[in-house]
């Protein structure tokens, strides 16, 4: 069973027919060649295949494609300047050596993307809880939460505890 | 690729039920954090797929004029830990939203969803069970409305009828003004974990004393529970350390908890007392008593 469906991966129009049974990672990778989105666990535990989606991070293994209709898509392939500058995101991430493997950084890069849009203050206890549904075998997140940290500043809250965190 | 036979949308609850009546093998998917790792673990086959994604109109949240709270059940977890209304009128519902899953799961996953997998686990579940939430159920020839505690079966099991579609979840006003509640997910991490217990209580409090108290267990039975005979041993009593004391021993005897990988029998029931009081001591402090010492 077929769908049409039409949207936008990093600006650029698709439209076409995607099989009912495809998740959204398996076109964009398969059929679009965005493989910096990563199948990890396939059942939305590790947050290697995260990508935005208007905006907003979402697991793509646990997304089916039919959903992405009339969605506007950002990958990691859509982060850096069209001239190939890395964004203040990515530089982040680069200068604290959040990297080593790298099968995390596209999803965490574009989880902290997303924070730094939106424009918001953050406690260093609520990014860390932002960017909990990203796994990292390598890092041990400090460097990954340095690296939120710098790419958001003048956003991060300096208090250890943050009372809207706790729901007070 | 997912084991889908079928795949349909829907538009309005109406045409949702219509497809449902015409076809009581479809099966529902909302955020579909459960229905597709079911598939993924074929647990589910050559499935015939209704999605309620499309229906804007069962996202909204909302108070009605008589004050009763109604969350539709595609609400997602997200949407609901960031309703400032909620935040204030129902905080334990919004902290159960918060422990559930990591962000990009509770970008997508719905609390409709949540309820109608019928999982003991449910972040969800011990706080809508304290407060007493009623379900709405529609089908093509109309609705009726049942209270959470008469829709969990067993374990998977809800009390959904063939062409029925959970759509809202409604919490009376009786049922959390002047209430102050605590909600504690008892769990091995802070994130992307099931939870190992999950308690969820409301209190009034008159003078010194237990007005009314209502307590929602989560993986201490195989469905969400009440605990009554706490509840009711409750109601008048004066509030002490030696109050919580046979609350928390009381509420044991409601759990029906088992043995599992996560945790032995004899360590959810040392939970179940353990945390049943803590959460209540706090609770009372929020329904406006003095910190009990």
């Amino acid at each position: 069973m077929f769908k049409r469906i039409a949207f936008t991966v990093n600006g650029k129009a698709y439209n076409f027919e995607v099989d009912v049974r495809e998740s959204l990672l398996d076109v964009l990778r398969s059929h679009l060649g965005f493989t910096g989105a990563k199948q990890g666990c396939g059942v939305g535990e590790c947050g290697a295949c995260s990508v935005l989606i208007d905006g907003v991070p979402y697991d793509t293994c646990i997304y089916l494609a039919v959903w992405a209709d009339g969605k506007d898509i950002k990958t990691i392939e859509g982060v850096a300047e069209k001239n190939g500058e890395l964004s203040d995101v990515q530089k982040a991430f680069v200068e604290e050596g959040a990297v080593q493997c790298g099968f995390c950084t596209p999803g965490l890069v574009l989880t902290t993307t997303a924070l730094k849009e939106s424009g918001k203050d953050y406690t260093r206890e609520e990014l860390k809880r932002e960017l909990s549904g990203h796994l990292c075998r390598c890092t041990g997140y400090q460097s990954i939460l340095k690296a939120a940290e710098k790419s958001l500043e003048g956003h991060v809250c300096t208090c250890v505890d943050s009372p809207h965190y706790k729901g007070k | 690729m997912y084991d889908i036979k079928g795949y349909y949308d829907a538009e309005t609850v109406s045409e949702a039920t219509a497809l449902l009546a015409d076809n009581p093998n479809l099966k529902l998917i909302a955020g579909g954090t459960d229905v597709l790792i079911k598939m993924h673990g074929g647990q589910l086959e050559d499935a015939e797929l209704l999605s309620l994604r499309k229906i804007k109109s069962l996202e909204s949240i909302s108070v009605a004029e008589n004050g009763t709270i109604v969350i539709g059940a595609m609400a997602t977890f997200s949407k609901i830990f960031h309703n400032p209304m909620l935040k204030d009128l129902v905080p334990i519902l919004t902290e159960a939203a918060i422990s559930m899953g990591g962000p990009q799961i509770r970008n997508i996953a719905t609390i409709g969803g949540n309820v109608c997998n019928g999982a003991t686990s449910a972040d969800s579940a011990s706080s809508l069970f304290a407060l007493n939430a009623h379900l709405k159920l529609q089908n093509k020839n109309g609705e009726r409305v049942v209270p959470i505690r008469e829709f969990y079966l067993g374990p998977g099991k809800v009390a959904l009828n063939p062409g029925e579609i959970l759509t809202e979840i409604l919490i009376a006003p009786e049922d959390y003004k002047g209430f102050g509640g605590q909600y504690i997910k008892f769990a091995m991490r802070e994130a992307m974990d099931i939870a190992t217990l999950g308690v969820a209580v409301v209190c009034k409090v008159q003078s010194g004393n237990f007005d009314e108290v209502r307590i929602g267990l989560g993986v201490a039975g195989p469905t969400p529970l009440r605990c009554l005979e706490a509840e009711e041993y409750a109601k008048g009593k004066k509030i002490s350390s030696e109050t919580l004391a046979e609350i928390g021993k009381l509420a044991v005897k409601s759990a029906k908890a088992r043995t599992s990988w996560r945790a032995s029998k004899e360590y959810r029931e040392h939970l179940v007392e353990e945390l049943t009081q803590r959460a209540l001591k706090i609770a009372v402090v929020n329904a406006g008593g003095a910190e009990v010492v």
